[in-house]
């Protein structure tokens, strides 16, 4: 497989365009007034333009909903749109360590191999690792969701 | 619009030419993901040349000192070459010595003016300083094309001052509302700051309209001659803009030198923006008095090397031709403009195919993001430029928030646009994307 094609593999060109997830409303953006379980966050990447709004919701212990709106190229689409097929039902440590996890394989520089048992199908953006000006775009939408669920109680 | 004097004449550069060109570059000569760089991000920051290079090191391998100071021989060589240098790059915007300034870059230099304007505008300040005074009811005009170094130093100066930011909006097509800026430049309009050359859409805006209607009313014009000055035969005298500023490396010199023009008379009244060494005349404990322009805009040591560096970049063009390289552009422009308009599912910005424009193209993929745009050619080794290039605000006109540009330079050759449209035609089925519309 070709570099270019290990960073755009097949499930990341799909997930890029199901966007699963990606159902926040234009009335939702402004993300005033929420209540206490839920929490909000938007990441704009000022060098390229991509940008995310993503909203937690949570009951109990544990992550009960995630939407985004989101523009941004097919790898950070594809990113959020795989995040948020995982992180349903996960608790509040489960999530942190999900996302420490993706982190440290993206800020390897092709150095770790993702392990497909803890990271999914967000394994397949691995690739990512090796084009560092792309790691942003992969971290993009997990950084969205580590902030958004630090606002929860 | 521009002045052509001394500047050869205006055939295009023949493709021998440019080959022979491409040895001065090499840079060039590499592989870049196993394929032949093909290297179209120019607008961005462009190549240096050898003499360019060896400029900076003769500079300190012989010469290098501090200027303007000291007695020693070394420190009277160090001075020659910085001020030689100066002559050599007024020379080559058709300004005098003295209406030079260095700066760091362009940004510096829209900076600099502005903050300048600032210090006119508040506290106590003597009565030549008084014209480039804003305040309350005053405006300050820019276009809705510009690069944010061109927008954001003037939201900043009517920020502090209380003047009003306006700004001349443009066509679907990216040129300028020439009516509207009729209606616009009013009596109250203090600055307008407009670029020459759109880094964006490559539109060459009316110069001498607009400092005609500006001129009328008795504002100061501010020309940022980023994309000019590299490009095409630039005359600031015969444009008879007030200012101009321009960056070093997008002009075949290091980054680090930039320079703003300046008339004299202006330049001498203006108050200064960075103070220190170098720019006084005499200092006690309470004030301090200023050398006159240039002088008093650089205070701190300067980039001498880099100076010297820039003065052989433009020697470099200036023996090859402004008028040549512009012309060769065009050609490239054009060639750019009418492959990408032949290709499926791409929207080139700013003016179609036939209309004047610089040699560069932005551009849109139906149903795949500029910076996957990029990341694909770099897989064939071209190299362009993908965001918002540094204007949010114009690709917001245009419906997009980003969009991926090639841009050329003299170096460039035909095959090289070439193989970046064969590139460019594989875009939409790599990403399975064909079916998307714009």
């Amino acid at each position: 497989m070709s570099a270019l094609d290990s960073l755009y593999q097949q499930i990341i060109l799909e997930e890029s365009k199901t966007r699963r997830g990606g159902d926040l409303r234009d009335d939702q953006l402004d993300g005033q007034h929420l209540p206490a379980n839920v929490g909000q966050c938007h990441q704009l990447n000022p060098v390229c333009g991509d940008e995310i709004t993503l909203r937690i919701e949570t009951a109990e212990d544990e992550v009960s909903g995630i939407h985004w709106a989101g523009d941004g190229c097919s790898i950070s689409m594809a990113s959020a749109s795989i995040l948020s097929d995982m992180v349903v039902g996960l608790n509040r440590a489960e999530v942190a360590a999900l996302i420490a996890n993706f982190r440290e394989v993206m800020r390897s520089r092709g150095k770790l191999v993702a392990d497909e048992e803890i990271l999914g199908d967000a394994a397949a953006l691995s690739g990512v690792s090796k084009f560092p000006a792309r790691v942003k775009c992969a971290m993009l939408a997990w950084v969205a969701a580590e902030d958004a669920l630090n606002q929860t109680r | 619009m521009t002045g052509t004097a001394n500047h050869g004449h205006s055939l295009p550069l023949t493709d021998t030419e440019i080959l022979r060109i491409r040895n001065d570059f090499p840079i060039l000569e590499q592989l870049v993901n196993e394929q032949p760089l093909v290297y179209l991000d120019s607008g961005a920051t462009s190549q240096n040349p050898l003499s360019v290079m060896e400029a900076e090191q003769e500079y300190y391998e012989q010469r290098n000192s501090a200027v303007h100071r000291g007695a020693h021989t070394l420190a009277v060589a160090a001075t020659d070459v910085f001020e030689d240098a100066r002559s050599t790059v007024a020379a080559f915007i058709g300004a005098d010595d003295n209406e030079l300034v260095w700066t760091q870059n362009a940004t510096a230099g829209l900076n600099l003016i502005a903050y300048s304007f600032g210090n006119a505008s508040v506290g106590k300040v003597c009565d030549a300083a008084k014209k480039f005074a804003v305040g309350p009811g005053d405006e300050v005009l820019v276009t809705e094309m510009e690069h944010h170094a061109n927008l954001i130093p003037w939201q900043e100066l009517c920020r502090r001052t209380g003047a009003t930011l306006r700004f001349i909006p443009i066509y679907d097509d990216g040129t300028l509302d020439m009516a509207a800026a009729a209606t616009l430049i009013t009596e109250r309009t203090k600055v307008l700051a407009f670029t020459h050359v759109s880094n964006v859409t490559g539109v060459i805006n009316p110069v001498a309209e607009l400092v005609a209607l500006a001129h009328a009313v008795g504002a100061l014009v501010v020309l940022d001659a980023c994309q000019s000055a590299p490009h095409l035969p630039l005359d600031v005298k015969a444009l008879d803009v007030d200012f101009a500023v321009f960056s070093g490396h997008k002009m075949l010199a290091p980054t680090g030198i930039g320079g703003v023009y300046g008339r004299a008379a202006l330049l001498d009244a203006m108050p200064p923006f960075l103070t220190g060494g170098s720019m006084i005349t005499t200092v006690t404990m309470e004030e301090a008095g200023y050398l006159p322009a240039p002088q008093r805009f650089e205070a701190g040591t300067q980039p001498i090397s880099q100076a010297a560096a820039l003065a052989a970049a433009c020697n470099y063009l200036s023996e090859t031709g402004m008028a040549r390289i512009h012309a060769w552009e065009a050609e490239l422009g054009k060639r750019l403009v009418k492959g990408l308009e032949g290709i499926e599912g791409i929207r080139v910005l700013g003016p179609p195919a036939g209309v004047p424009r610089a040699g560069l193209a932005a551009f849109e993929v139906a149903g795949v993001h500029a910076h996957d745009v990029g990341q694909f050619l770099d897989a064939a080794g071209i190299a362009v430029r993908v965001g918002h290039h540094c204007a949010q605000p114009l690709h917001r006109r245009l419906g997009l928030n980003s969009s991926t540009r090639a841009s050329t330079y003299l170096y460039n050759t035909t095959a090289e646009v070439d193989a970046f449209l064969a590139a460019v035609a594989g875009v939409r089925a790599y990403f399975g994307v064909e079916g998307a519309s714009l």
